[in-house]
């Protein structure tokens, strides 16, 4: 039975790789219903090749609209997260204070909470208060949920710098401030790196929080949501397509440069 | 004295695991904190809060609602809901244990097998999560099509004809059962498992896989004896970050599902946005993140990791 033994042998790739296949199955069949022509206005059936809708990814309304908003709450609640977080991060690592445990169980709470949850206390929030919902309640909602994903990412990286580089930096006699900026900075920068960049895709992609606390306001989400019952549109699979290039582009190229760092310092 | 106590430390030879260095400025750490503390404080903290408010308030929307302990509330949701909460639970938990099946292999060849190939199947793992999930769900709509051959197979091996007696599927369809629900929920929680189990498997060391093979164990044995117990801190917070948000999800019953595989968060979204019941819909929602925190504390205990914050 040589095919059994085979399988034997490598059934670890073999399964693994059948996971993989079930993971990017979905991008498949996005990409490919991209050069769908629908008949109907639901793109679930495959009738003809073609690339209108690549010519034209803004020929429906309000797609493109709720795509600049999403990128611009994206972009802000990315900011907003990454600095606050990344003090939490170095106020967490970096000293000791009373309460050291009350804050971190604070930070973990919002990631072990479903997210309706989340999303239904602060629309009661919102709803007390008599806020407006809209813009300004997306991006205080996305900060918050950010957060926490944002100082256990720059947590990481921060427990496992040797405190000794900037004690020696200190004895080279640099203020505290050069010691920050020249030091402690550069070498936590790859953490709030991938802590931004979980920010924006957490961001860009959330919808139940949005749903709850978005009003009126129609993010590129709760335009995909909305387009379910009325009939998607092949531009929304173009984007989807063009999201997954763009972000497997981004992430190779900066393995590329981070290699090619490497291999300088080596 | 003083000159003497400010002089830095003796240096370890095993830094950087001890202890935070204490600081000049008692204040700073706390400066550090206030933004973002206050923020969550006002914006997770508070709304609880609020939330707990409403639950046991009564009124209607045009005349207002008043706080009158009307506890009760809670019982009507948990006696009207139960299916669903059930449901919530179950669905869940098949997608997790889906999950730990599907996602340890996967993570196991990227950690020990993958080689060269390791850096582009992470990518491949990651960038999914940077195209919208809505539209992937949605995707899985074509796949599970009725007649589609991903039914038509699944038909031609009888294996529809199993899970329809289960109660699974209906008929020769997928879609609208609870099995396309476990999928989706399956599929968008799978990276949230995989990425843990990743991080725990990359942390054994590849020596103790020969060493285990030097004393005569088999694969299977080796797996059993030393890297699955080396690896239960990724499955302990894979299991969890799939688990918790599967089991508030409601995209996945909404876009795959029918009326019959409504999960809790569809009757919260529901209550709260549509009929716009307020106490109903804060007190559903409390039941879920109480009965969450209970089963994840015993989870906890009983797997015996509790320093996994």
């Amino acid at each position: 039975m040589p095919l059994v033994n085979w399988l034997k042998r490598h059934f670890v790739v073999i399964a693994g790789l059948l996971t993989l296949a079930y993971l990017l199955l979905p991008n498949v069949v996005v990409t490919v219903f991209s050069f769908n022509k629908p008949k109907g206005r639901f793109n679930y059936e495959w009738q003809q090749f073609s690339t209108d809708a690549w010519k034209d990814p803004c020929g429906v309304s309000g797609l493109c609209g709720s795509l600049s908003l999403s990128l611009q709450i994206a972009v802000w609640a990315t900011l907003g997260a990454t600095a606050l977080g990344t003090m939490i991060a170095f106020a967490l690592v970096r000293y000791r204070f009373r309460a050291r445990g009350a804050v971190n169980s604070l930070i973990f709470l919002p990631m072990a909470m479903p997210e309706v949850v989340m999303a239904a206390s602060l629309l009661t929030l919102f709803l007390n208060l008599g806020a407006q919902l809209g813009f300004w309640t997306i991006l205080i909602a996305h900060i918050m949920f950010c957060l926490s994903f944002v100082v256990t990412a720059v947590k990481a990286r921060v427990m496992s710098m040797d405190p000794r580089l900037e004690q020696a930096a200190q004895d080279l006699y640099a203020g505290p401030a050069q010691t920050f900026l020249r030091v402690t900075l550069p070498i936590a920068a790859p953490g709030i790196a991938a802590g931004a960049l979980l920010a924006f895709a957490l961001s860009f992609d959330d919808f139940i929080i949005t749903n709850f606390n978005a009003g009126s306001t129609v993010t590129f989400p709760m335009f995909v949501w909305g387009s379910a019952q009325r009939g998607t549109p092949v531009q929304i699979n173009v984007i989807g397509t063009a999201m997954f290039l763009i972000a497997v582009l981004l992430v190779l190229t900066s393995m590329v440069i981070g290699n090619r760092r490497n291999r300088q310092k080596a | 004295m003083a000159t003497l106590t400010e002089a830095p430390p003796p240096l370890s030879p095993t830094a950087p695991t001890g202890k935070p260095p204490r600081r000049r400025g008692r204040w700073t750490p706390y400066l550090l904190l206030l933004p973002g503390l206050l923020w969550l404080f006002v914006f997770f903290a508070l709304p609880m809060i609020y939330q707990a408010s409403t639950s046991v308030q009564t009124g209607s929307l045009e005349e207002g609602y008043k706080v009158t302990w009307h506890l009760a509330t809670y019982w009507d949701a948990l006696s009207e809901y139960w299916p669903q909460f059930l449901r919530s639970v179950l669905y869940a938990a098949a997608a997790t244990i889906l999950c730990l099946v599907l996602g340890y292999p996967l993570a196991y060849l990227i950690a020990f097998r993958a080689g060269r190939w390791r850096n582009l199947i992470m990518i491949l793992v990651i960038a999914p999560f940077f195209t919208s999930f809505l539209i992937r769900t949605l995707a899985w709509k074509t796949i599970l099509a009725d007649g589609g051959p991903v039914v038509g197979a699944l038909n031609t091996l009888h294996v529809l004809d199993v899970t329809s007696w289960l109660g699974w599927t209906a008929g020769d369809r997928v879609l609208a059962t609870p099995l396309a629900v476990v999928c989706g929920l399956t599929y968008n929680f799978l990276p949230f498992m995989i990425l843990p189990l990743y991080t725990s498997l990359e942390r054994i060391d590849g020596r103790l896989h020969e060493a285990a093979g030097d004393l005569y164990a088999r694969p299977v044995t080796t797996f059993r004896k030393v890297t699955f117990p080396l690896s239960m801190p990724g499955v302990v917070s894979g299991t969890l970050l799939t688990f918790i948000p599967a089991a508030g999800d409601y995209v996945n019953a909404e876009l795959l599902g029918s009326t019959d595989t409504r999960m809790i968060g569809n009757v919260i979204q529901t209550q709260f946005l549509r009929v716009l019941d307020y106490p109903t819909a804060a007190a559903l929602s409390f039941i879920l993140m109480a009965a969450i925190l209970l089963m994840v504390t015993f989870y906890i205990r009983r797997s015996g990791t509790e320093d996994l914050v």
